[in-house]
């Protein structure tokens, strides 16, 4: 076999050890890289930027560990965007396994600003029941939530004093790895008229494309480029921006790999033709 | 025959009580919705328990017969049992298991998180290993598919951009435009299908699910 076929038949071990090595090593030393900001993540900055000081914000976790790597460097961007726009954060969740998560993004950012529980921002915790859920929030947050995580009664938090459905709420936003995103779009957005932003998982941003074009969401932030881009965006590069530079590198190697591949497979098919 | 034409006679009921609240959410209607969704979210509340019944029947059974592989089964009654003991003990010391410092915390931070992130970012080289092998210009269709791959894997990273700086706007235009309208007949494909299918129910047409 001569070398140009072999380029067709790489082991698998050896891709997986070259990619491994040009994920790690920008994670290692911190390399990072600059994004260009797309106009579905500028309008979703856009739509939160323009909101006045004092409006709500509400915050779906819906994602859990797996889908971390992607969605939390999202979550702190937006946190930070809100607090230091003095904006109200509701946070929520429909994932059990994603509340801890959210919880400790918010308590995270909420310190850096120095915000104060119950009158910047409230964690309502995690609800059973998808779509019911939303619905009934339409009428009264409080028929759902009848506390916050702690169990502290709402009426309790001034913060909470006037919000009651979504007409008090400016914008929901929804930190997808799963379908959430479509039903608050299809029943909260269709129905209530709410601003809705999405953020989602690489993988799912095709999906999530057509409600930016028909205008149902404000905007899209999209994958860990998409995070990238709306930390740059807040001027605060983070995670977002070293996974860029690992996620470049890997998209890289696989052309790399597809070329090669491409070479070895025109090869042997031209031996084959001569035989 | 009462054994078909109840639960019949419930799908068909609540199914055109949620249509019809859902488009008049007015009284009488809109309280029926909200005591539908009331019913719903209890209902779902109890199928996360009847998810744990039947997972612990599950893995059971396979440790009684001592099937192949049952030690996998070993792992997830000590994971049950320790993310439900860690629980209870910080509900009971904290007040609130979500507390940084508890033990249930602990497992979820060093345990359940670089797992669930582990399995996750595996995808990264079992796509890039796939990739190598399929995207492969045999025919026209596969070219054209490989050469559009090419492109957005470039022009969604920076990377992209320093190759060549019209490839981020290109990429876009693939995804707003070339895929955006096969993406939507999908969409609406899917939609009138569930149309069809809530329909097919409500009308008692698709039994299947009362087998």
């Amino acid at each position: 076999m001569s070398i140009w076929e072999r380029l067709g038949k790489i082991d698998r071990r050896i891709i997986f050890l070259i990619i491994g090595i040009v994920v790690l090593i920008p994670i290692i030393f911190g390399l990072k890289m600059s994004v260009q900001i797309s106009p579905a993540v500028q309008s979703a900055y856009n739509a939160i930027n323009d909101l006045k000081p004092g409006s709500a914000v509400m915050i779906s976790i819906d994602y859990d560990a797996a889908s971390m790597p992607e969605l939390q460097p999202m979550l702190i961007a937006i946190l930070r965007h809100c607090f230091d726009k003095n904006l109200k954060v509701i946070l929520i969740d429909f994932w059990p396994l994603g509340l801890p998560i959210g919880t400790q993004g918010l308590e995270q950012v909420a310190k850096e600003y120095k915000k104060k529980y119950g009158i910047d921002y409230v964690n309502l915790g995690y609800r059973p029941g998808d779509i019911a859920v939303m619905l009934r929030m339409g009428l009264e947050i409080r028929n759902v939530f009848y506390g916050d995580i702690s169990g502290t009664p709402l009426d309790s938090l001034p913060m909470m004093d006037n919000i009651h459905n979504y007409d008090d709420i400016a914008v929901v936003v929804g930190l997808e790895a799963g379908s959430m995103g479509d039903y608050w779009v299809q029943y909260v957005n269709a129905r209530f008229k709410q601003k809705l932003i999405l953020g989602v998982t690489a993988v799912m941003a095709a999906n999530a494309y057509p409600y930016v074009q028909s205008g149902q969401i404000e905007g899209l932030i999209g994958g860990l480029k998409g995070a990238a881009e709306y930390e740059r965006l807040v001027h605060h590069p983070g995670f977002a921006h070293v996974g860029m530079a690992s996620q470049s590198w890997a998209h890289v190697a696989i052309v790399i790999f597809i070329i090669l591949g491409n070479i070895g497979f025109f090869v042997e098919r031209r031996k084959g033709k001569r035989l | 025959m009462k054994k078909k034409t109840i639960p019949l006679a419930i799908t068909f009921l609540t199914g055109v009580i949620i249509v019809v609240t859902f488009f008049i959410p007015h009284p009488p209607f809109g309280r029926l919705q909200e005591d539908a969704l009331v019913w719903y979210s209890v209902i779902f509340g109890f199928t996360m328990l009847l998810g744990v019944d039947s997972l612990v029947r599950f893995h059971a059974t396979k440790l009684r017969r001592r099937e192949k592989g049952s030690w996998f089964s070993t792992i997830f009654f000590l994971g049950l049992l320790l993310s439900f003991v860690t629980g209870l003990i910080s509900e009971l010391r904290f007040g609130d298991a979500f507390k940084v410092q508890s033990s249930f915390m602990y497992f979820y931070n060093y345990v359940l998180i670089p797992l669930q992130s582990t399995m996750f970012a595996l995808l990264a080289f079992f796509i890039a290993s796939a990739s190598y092998r399929a995207f492969r210009a045999r025919n026209l269709e596969a070219t054209l598919l490989l050469i559009t791959a090419v492109i957005v894997m470039l022009g969604r990273v920076p990377a992209g951009y320093m190759l060549w700086h019209k490839l981020p706007p290109i990429t876009s235009w693939i995804l707003n435009v070339l895929q955006l309208g096969p993406m939507r007949g999908i969409m609406i494909g899917i939609a009138l299908g569930t149309v069809a299918m809530s329909l097919r129910l409500i009308l008692g047409i698709e039994r299947t699910y009362l087998s």
